[in-house]
């Protein structure tokens, strides 16, 4: 009709051919800075801030113990203590620490090997004294008390 | 005879492929570095071994209960935020000499900058600071104070080691970390600034 009259015209579409470039370097990216999550906790760990805190560098030297109150309501209250996937008790922590030595590629680390103790911050010193009694007895004495970066003055609410 | 062209092959679920991928990677993988407070436990004592005669001025005591009350010395209630710097005055005193190593005796703290009270501790090397905690203690508290131990300890060393060397304690730490050449005479530092102020720290439970 008239000059003015609309014409349909589509959308240009747009074009996805380095779509896949883009994802595999977000891919890339995220299997190079992380690390595999190696257990689910079972129990919740607030933990505490601190302000003098030091990174753990080798991820292969840390084992890693949990304290607190059990998700599972069937676990009942207090604190329960988490080795591995299970909850466990303190007698068990002796034999959670071999294994993670056995597990060691290289066995002359066993005296670099760090216990990290994610406790939170309502549980109970009493359970923690007895983590660290049995520690002791078997000499693993590096241990490190997990914090965040935070004000310690948070903590005392 | 004519060639017949190899058909392109479709990329198109190329990308949900590797969508598909990197969200298996972003469930399955976690980022966060573990950090906290690094201790050294006491190794085992000998059943019959006998406690060291230690003078009262030499020990400050922090004792916290199971309502989360911190006493020091068995006469002042405190905060958190206030033990720093009572441990840092307590350390630093220097109201007399070190100790006796190998029969000779022990010198002045000449690096103190302490009050010089003859009732606080003597020198670095034999101040202790004991810390006795009750069974249902929160940990938060607890850790909260050893926190605060630490930070003494730490402001002590970084102000002594910038006096000597011109760097905080922390800045030569780091140094040795990522490997430095000269790493010999770090190390001899580093050692120097840990003899002025040993960490002593002794942990008890109340039963």
């Amino acid at each position: 009709m008239s000059k003015f009259s609309k014409k349909k015209k589509d959308m240009p579409a747009i074009n996805t051919a380095s779509l896949p470039d883009i994802v595999f370097m977000l891919l890339f990216f995220f299997m190079v800075a992380t690390t595999m999550r190696e257990t689910d906790p079972l129990v919740k760990a607030d933990i505490p801030n601190g302000t003098e805190v030091k990174k753990l560098k080798k991820k292969k030297l840390i084992r890693t113990i949990y304290v607190g109150q059990a998700r599972d309501k069937k676990y009942g209250k207090g604190d329960k203590i988490q080795l591995n996937d299970k909850i466990s008790s303190v007698k068990e922590i002796k034999n959670f620490i071999f294994n993670s030595i056995d597990g060691l590629d290289d066995k002359s680390d066993a005296n670099a090997m760090t216990t990290l103790i994610k406790a939170d911050k309502k549980a109970s010193v009493g359970t923690i004294s007895d983590i660290k009694r049995e520690l002791r007895d078997i000499n693993a004495l590096k241990i490190t008390y997990a914090t965040k970066t935070g004000n310690v003055m948070d903590n005392v609410k | 005879m004519a060639r017949r062209q190899a058909p392109e092959i479709n990329a198109g679920s190329m990308a949900d492929i590797a969508f598909l991928l990197l969200i298996f990677f972003l469930v399955t993988t976690t980022m966060d570095v573990d950090m906290g407070i690094s201790r050294r436990l006491p190794e085992k004592t000998p059943p019959n071994q006998k406690p060291p005669v230690l003078k009262m001025k030499n020990v400050l005591e922090i004792a916290v209960n199971k309502n989360n009350q911190i006493l020091v010395e068995g006469k002042d209630y405190v905060k958190v935020d206030q033990i720093k710097q009572i441990a840092i005055d307590f350390i630093d005193n220097g109201g007399g000499v070190g100790k006796t190593v190998d029969g000779v005796p022990g010198k002045p703290c000449d690096w103190c900058q302490g009050k010089k009270d003859p009732a606080s501790s003597d020198h670095p090397d034999k101040a202790i600071i004991a810390l006795e905690s009750d069974r249902s203690t929160d940990y938060g508290v607890y850790v909260s104070i050893q926190n605060e131990l630490v930070a003494a300890y730490a402001e002590l060393r970084d102000r002594l080691a910038k006096k000597e060397y011109g760097k905080t304690y922390k800045e030569l730490l780091k140094m040795q970390e990522s490997g430095d050449t000269k790493s010999e005479s770090l190390a001899a530092k580093i050692k120097n600034i840990k003899k002025k102020y040993p960490e002593i720290i002794s942990e008890k439970e109340k039963q």
